[in-house]
């Protein structure tokens, strides 16, 4: 019902703003005084008047009808029902009404309350738009009464508009609540069934040994030994350390150059391609490391007589560095050049070669930033998911050998959650709870990063 | 003695300058060759999926009892003409006779020959000659064989393509049967389990459908609470709160908003699974700092003087925004949109998480139709054995790529044309 009552909402919306302006015309004009505020203020205050106070209203209304009609509903059948029998009867009896038959149980009372459903139902939409209608004619009709040359329209207006920017503000809030939230509640809900002991130490992880058995009771053993994450941990780290292995040296190579080499015609022409890099879907990525470069670090490692296996952590971790190069080298880029051009003047006129300042001057400057960019580059090889779900394995093995195939927290997330989940089972809260895990890790490095480039950036400025 | 030590040194500096000169260009080279590489691998392989394999098959229109061009398209679509269509294809070959051949020569066409024979009729309802020239698609072996990507010299028993399914093949491909066209179904069409029937058409319009709701969701929100944070925002601690809050959102992993997706807007809100609408809304919120983020810096640079020049004839704080500092910042803005736009477009992990990989056949009609997206899309096939989902996994790359491409030139286009340097 939502949409074509708040388009008449906003058609009277219209219809209030021409009558506000028109109103404070004529008042200019026959009174020949000046207005408090210009027309089209008194035009946007009739309309807000109209238009605001209903929309909240029907925001309310569609929020709480649907617990009114269960309620109405189910005030028939007999009040000692469980709350989950009543969302399986209440379910039952939507099915009924809207022509779907699950069972075959022509249950009467289902039959009635079914009809009783699609009663109330259209009462309530009935409701609803007469009420809001009328709600927002009788708010026009007082805004437009209110409509004088005295009436500070102006200001009213303004203080609606900066309060709407400030709860769009409040979104981000929102967002970081909303995350915060819903990782901690079904962590907790995880850590109340298995210690967090065992998931932060524990060496074994195989969640899909856990399900609920026929009698919904979870055998305490296999919860023991399904969710020690230490595997998980071990291989994040090792792909994000090949990562960095590739994307350390050749960013900062990237950025010396092009900060302190290259021409600003060759800048032009390297820096956006270079970016391109970072503007590659992910996933794109990872049918790239699984289709061409495992293959090839297979056969090349098979040459060279080692065992490797069709999904080893080094093709995951080196695509990953390539991706993770402009990140490196663009953060690097800057910091180099905000090094003040005094210490290179000082170096050269002390004889050094370009290299040599470079290495000796610029770099030891710059390091708290580089240092910064590097701290930025990990959070983000731990925090990518398509290349290693795509070419890393899933299988949780705690190895250090890189030609082996390893897992990672994001993995074992998506494996976990992708299709159809058990809800409220431990497997299920499990990805929760590495998801919080995740989210802290990154949070953590994102800070110290952003500390010590802060700290850097201050000390030249 | 000491000057020739000198030179030595001098030398030896010089070339490790060298020495460090060329590390660093073999860094850019590493960078700029593995794009080309990239890029030419996956061209390479997806250009074939934007071409199909088909083959003339003779379809007799007399053997259908009932006139066709007095038939509605329904009426056509529920005849029964299973056998006459595998008739038609036995024409190919009249003196085949034993049953087992007769099944190999039907598989080397795709599994819907009935529907094809049925959609061709259709088509040319009006006007039907008597033996009607049908295209019909072949099996996803035969395409590959055609484009050949198959392994031909391995043993019979090692590949899916029978010896005597090669020799038909083969025998068509000289008698001038075998066509090879444009691919218009892999555009339009939703996926499927066959290669050579799949289509990229429904991951298409799900992405569509989804970008449309993070542009809606996410643009106004982004623009206005920049506007708020960079022009009103007094300093104090709720604006540090919200500020460290959207630098942090810039930094958390994508997945994690997949969760976010999961738990509050699917398990609490109880919003549809799978659909572009959720998609929407989680990526939307993924997208936000990187709007803010820009559209703050776009409001940063618009100079002073602009603000004090309407504020000193006499025009509000809100005035002097709306009216001046905003229109000045909105290519900037923009620009910022439009680059998030496109990150979102490529995003995967997030959608994972909130179902959109359903194997969904049917295009999507609204946000509200489960379907996947085309980076969705990428993955799934990428997951699949089948030979033919390789091009086809490539080719959707290619699109999707070639989107990537158009939104950021847009965006660079906007940023050369409007913006004004101060």
């Amino acid at each position: 019902m939502g949409l074509l009552l708040i388009l008449l909402i906003l058609l009277i919306g219209i219809f209030g703003y021409f009558l506000g302006k028109l109103k404070a015309n004529k008042l200019r004009t026959s009174s020949g005084k000046s207005l408090n505020s210009l027309n089209y203020y008194y035009g946007y205050y009739v309309a807000l008047y109209a238009m605001v106070p209903s929309i909240l209203l029907l925001l309310a209304i569609s929020i709480f009808d649907k617990f009114y009609i269960e309620f109405y509903i189910l005030s028939d059948f007999s009040e000692d029902l469980i709350s989950s029998e009543k969302e399986l009867l209440f379910t039952q009896i939507v099915n009924t009404a809207q022509g779907i038959k699950l069972f075959d149980t022509a249950d009467i009372l289902i039959d009635r309350a079914a009809e009783k459903y699609l009663y109330i139902k259209d009462v309530i939409r009935n409701l609803t738009y007469t009420s809001v209608i009328a709600f927002s004619s009788i708010l026009l009709f007082f805004a437009y009464k209110k409509v004088n040359s005295e009436l500070d329209s102006r200001s009213i207006v303004e203080t609606f508009l900066l309060v709407l920017f400030f709860m769009c503000s409040l979104v981000a809030i929102l967002t970081t609540v909303g995350i915060i939230f819903s990782l901690l509640f079904q962590t907790i809900k995880f850590f109340s069934q298995v210690p967090i002991s065992d998931f932060l130490f524990g060496l074994q992880w195989s969640p899909q040994k856990v399900f609920v058995t026929d009698s919904g009771e979870l055998d305490t053993r296999d919860l023991q030994n399904a969710f020690g994450a230490i595997p998980l941990f071990a291989g994040t780290f090792l792909i994000a350390f090949i990562a960095m292995c590739v994307a350390i040296p050749v960013g900062l190579m990237t950025a010396i150059y092009l900060a302190e080499y290259s021409s600003s015609r060759v800048r032009d022409w390297t820096k956006p391609i270079i970016e391109i890099l970072a503007g590659i879907p992910t996933v794109v990525y990872g049918f790239f490391a699984a289709l061409t470069v495992a293959p090839i670090v297979r056969d090349v490692g098979q040459s060279a007589g080692f065992s490797v296996s069709s999904e080893s952590a080094l093709a995951a971790g080196f695509v990953m560095g390539v991706m993770i190069i402009p990140f490196v080298s663009s953060l690097s880029d800057d910091v180099i050049n905000s090094v003040p051009q005094s210490l290179r003047d000082g170096s050269y006129a002390l004889g050094a070669t370009k290299s040599e300042t470079i290495k000796k001057v610029l770099l030891p400057a710059a390091l708290p930033g580089i240092v910064g960019s590097f701290l930025l580059a990990i959070s983000r090889a731990i925090g990518e998911t398509m290349i290693v779900v795509m070419a890393a394995g899933l299988a949780a093995k705690l190895t250090a050998n890189p030609l082996d195939a390893a897992t990672t927290i994001t993995t074992q997330i998506v494996v976990i959650l992708i299709g159809d989940q058990e809800f409220d089972s431990p497997k299920t809260q499990a990805a929760f709870a590495l998801g919080l895990t995740l989210f802290l890790v990154t949070l953590f490095l994102n800070f110290i990063a952003l500390q010590v480039v802060k700290k850097y950036t201050e000390k030249y400025d | 003695m000491t000057r020739v030590n000198n030179d030595n040194r001098l030398a030896k500096r010089l070339n490790a300058e060298k020495r460090f000169q060329f590390y660093c260009i073999s860094a850019i080279a590493f960078s700029l060759i593995f794009v080309v590489i990239l890029f030419i691998n996956i061209f390479s392989s997806g250009y074939s999926a934007f071409y199909k394999t088909v083959i003339e098959v003779d379809f007799d229109v007399t053997q259908i009892d009932e006139d066709i061009a007095t038939l509605t398209d329904l009426e056509i679509r529920k005849l029964d003409i299973f056998r006459l269509s595998k008739k038609t294809i036995y024409s190919l070959y009249p003196d085949l006779d034993d049953r087992k051949s007769k099944k190999m020569l039907i598989k080397i066409f795709s599994i819907e020959y009935e529907d094809e024979i049925k959609s061709h009729l259709i088509k040319n309802k009006k006007n039907l000659s008597n033996i009607e020239t049908i295209l019909l698609t072949a099996s996803d072996d035969v395409d590959q064989v055609k484009k050949g990507n198959y392994p031909r010299e391995l043993s019979e028993d090692r590949r899916r393509i029978k010896d005597i399914q090669l020799s038909f093949y083969d025998d068509l491909e000289e008698r001038g049967k075998v066509k090879y066209i444009f691919n218009i179904p892999f555009l339009t069409r939703g996926d499927s389990r066959e290669p050579e029937l799949a289509g990229v058409g429904g991951s298409l319009l799900g992405s569509f459908f989804t970008i449309i709701t993070v542009l809606i969701l996410s643009f106004p929100i982004g623009i206005l609470s920049a506007i708020y944070l960079q022009e009103f925002a007094k300093s104090n601690r709720i604006t540090d709160f919200i500020e460290i809050n959207i630098n942090n959102l810039a930094a958390v992993p994508s997945i994690v908003f997949g969760l976010l997706g999961l738990g509050i807007i699917l398990n609490v809100f109880e919003f549809p699974r799978s659909t572009p609408l959720v998609g929407g809304m989680v990526l939307a919120l993924l997208t936000l700092p990187r709007i803010i983020i820009p559209t703050r810096a776009a409001l940063r640079a618009v100079p002073p003087s602009i603000r004090e020049g309407a504020l000193a004839v006499g025009a509000t704080k809100m005035q002097t925004v709306m009216h001046h500092v905003v229109p000045l910042a909105m290519p900037g803005a923009l620009t910022g949109t439009i680059i998030g736009l496109a990150q979102a477009l490529g995003e995967t992990a997030p959608l994972l998480l909130i179902g959109m990989v359903a194997f969904v056949v049917d295009v999507p009609s609204s946000p509200l139709d489960a379907s996947a997206s085309l980076p969705v899309q990428v993955y799934l096939w990428a997951e699949s054995a089948e030979r033919g989902y390789v091009e086809k996994t490539s080719a959707t790359i290619m699109l999707l790529l070639l989107f990537l491409i158009l939104m950021n030139l847009t965006a660079v286009i906007i940023r050369r044309k409007f913006e004004t340097k101060w």
